[in-house]
């Protein structure tokens, strides 16, 4: 084969700083390589000799689109490290608010992010030329996830509303109220949206994953529950680090997770999906089913479908939750410190977000451990690669370099969280 | 003749004050709202694109004040009507966010939602690090841009 080299310096629609690296030698790939160049930016170090208190804030700021993931894995780390019980209302808000986040995380990947590369537009711009009115759709649908977000957690970015042990303030039932409108018109838009995503057409590419996310006995898990994988293992979040680990790569200044023995896995919306199809409200499965996407997907690029799916679940669900809705007697209960080890586990929208804080007498921060999702994705997607390209490797340049940006953002990588722009290269040698 | 009732207008801050002078757009907005009759609407905003979309279709004429990071001069004063033109790509608009001012404008033109007139305020940055105080080259432009705004918000074009 001719040799010839292919780079894309930029690879946009993604989140944070990084270059994907494939080298093609004669009709074979020899490397694949995701380099994160972004600086690492030692959050876990300067927690050190931080209050217990100031966790859930500190954190946040490592991303402005799951910032509500941070805030939650980080108080649910210091709650159960201090054993602290919070209201059912309480615990209801936090996934109310998470939802919000769900929702503008998924309509912003689906619709900016991953849906041009399916429907051949360079970006969204491009998109809403063609078709404004799916367009206008995602930008409400977006736009109702800021409002959820900035209701409860009293701005659209790094909340100021959550706490240990609660919230500042909890919102009235007739706070929430004008939502419900809007909620109700989302959901309807939403059931369009599964079925647009799901007349898409996707590569013919599966793989046999081992995917994780969090379970839980009677909801679809987003904020608390335990660990899961399709292949029988079912642990305590306190017990991830002794069945998954992170390395070093030189190419990458985020880590690599991998499943210690094991190998690579999956986490995020696929895996939710996979594990917890059974707990999806009716109205979600009934579209999953209209689009015949079953209840286990392998392939990844569906996982645009998957998301739709899940945008709709996170509507549902607001509706129920503001339906059932009644602010606790007490906004929040007091935490008082003790020398212990917390570890917490969320659902952030891109998957698995895991925190563990060691905190002495006064409360201070001896010891922090964040995982983020894409860190646990980054081996997957370099997996994904080495698979995905050699069947194509005789397409012309362009649409293979195409392809390869599409199936990374298939995981909605956020390389900000994982150590910020992503470059892509190919070259044949 | 172009004459936006009062409540048909509204003005834009996007930033960051905590980035030094990313903060310069927040600054003048709320020094204008000061300034400027109450039923002309002052709004600070973060910069994400589906909110400033948000704000400003519907309206007559929207004014948004952002910091601008080209490689310029500091302090240096930008006034674009975006409504005619788009932004020029060597105006990238200082912004944390993937969906910022430079794509809302071009995805509210797409979706044809821009406001009659939109007007961009850039004033060219210097320090985007950390902090609450803009720089000196950036303070000072900061003030003619609020007199010059307070002069088209609050003069003749407009009816009472």
């Amino acid at each position: 084969m001719k040799s010839k080299s292919i780079r894309v310096d930029t690879l946009a629609r993604v989140e944070g700083e990084g270059a994907l690296h494939i080298k093609i030698k004669e009709n074979s790939v020899v490397d694949v390589k995701l380099e994160i160049y972004e600086p690492p930016r030692f959050f876990e170090a300067f927690l050190r000799g931080r209050s217990f208190r100031e966790a859930p804030d500190i954190t946040a700021r490592i991303c402005g689109i799951c910032h509500i993931a941070y805030q939650t894995s980080a108080i649910h780390a210091m709650e159960r490290a201090l054993g602290v019980e919070v209201h059912p209302q309480v615990r209801a808000l936090r996934r109310l608010i998470y939802c919000g986040e769900w929702i503008e995380s998924h309509a912003l990947h689906i619709f900016m992010l991953h849906g041009p590369d399916f429907l051949g537009f360079q970006d969204a711009i491009a998109l809403a030329k063609e078709k404004p009115e799916l367009v206008k759709m995602a930008l409400g649908l977006k736009k109702l996830g800021n409002d959820i977000v900035t209701l409860i957690g009293g701005r659209e970015i790094h909340s100021i509303n959550l706490r240990l042990g609660g919230f500042y303030r909890m919102p009235t039932r007739s706070d929430l109220q004008p939502l419900v409108d809007r909620l109700k018109w989302a959901r309807d838009a939403a059931v369009e949206s599964v079925k647009i995503t799901g007349g898409l057409e996707f590569p013919e590419f599966e793989r046999d994953y081992e995917f994780l996310a969090l379970k839980h006995d009677n909801e679809y898990a987003i904020t608390e529950g335990y660990l899961a994988t399709n292949r029988g293992l079912a642990i305590d979040i306190n017990d991830y680090e002794k069945h998954f680990a992170e390395e070093h790569v030189e190419h990458s200044n985020a880590l690599h997770s991998i499943h210690k023995g094991k190998g690579t896995y999956f986490v995020g919306p696929l895996a939710r999906y996979n594990l917890n199809y059974d707990q999806l409200p009716s109205i979600a499965k009934e579209a999953a089913e209209s689009v015949k996407l079953g209840s286990f997907v392998r392939n990844p690029f569906k996982g645009i479908v998957v998301r739709a799916v899940e945008l709709l679940f996170a509507f549902d669900e607001s509706l129920r939750l503001i339906e059932e809705y009644e602010p606790a007697p007490k906004p929040f209960v007091d935490c008082e410190p003790k020398a212990a080890v917390g570890c917490g586990a969320t659902e952030a929208p891109r998957g698995l977000l895991y925190h563990r804080y060691k905190i002495d007498d006064a409360g201070l921060i001896q010891d922090a451990k964040i995982v983020p999702p894409t860190s646990q994705n980054l081996r997957t997607i370099e997996e994904d690669l080495w698979q995905f390209v050699p069947p194509r490797i005789s397409l012309p340049t362009e649409q293979l370099t195409w392809v390869c940006e599409q199936a990374v953002r298939n995981y909605d990588p956020c390389i900000s969280c994982a150590t910020h722009f992503l470059k892509l290269k190919i070259e044949n040698v | 003749m172009f004459e936006p009732e009062r409540a048909e207008v509204v003005v834009i801050g996007v930033g960051n004050e905590f980035r030094s002078d990313d903060g310069l757009g927040i600054s003048v907005a709320k020094r204008l709202r000061e300034r400027l009759e109450a039923d002309i609407e002052v709004v600070i905003a973060s910069g994400e694109g589906a909110e400033l979309i948000d704000l400003w279709q519907g309206k007559k004429l929207a004014v948004v004040i952002d910091a601008i990071s080209s490689g310029g001069n500091a302090g240096s004063l930008y006034w674009i009507d975006a409504t005619q033109e788009s932004l020029p790509a060597s105006l990238r608009l200082f912004s944390t966010h993937k969906f910022g001012v430079g794509e809302a404008i071009e995805m509210s033109r797409a979706i044809l939602s821009l406001p009659e007139r939109l007007i961009v305020c850039g004033i060219e940055g210097k320090n985007f690090s950390f902090g609450d105080c803009l720089s000196a080259e950036v303070a000072e432009a900061s003030k003619l841009l609020e007199q010059r705004l307070s002069d088209y918000l609050g003069g003749e074009g407009f009816t009472r």
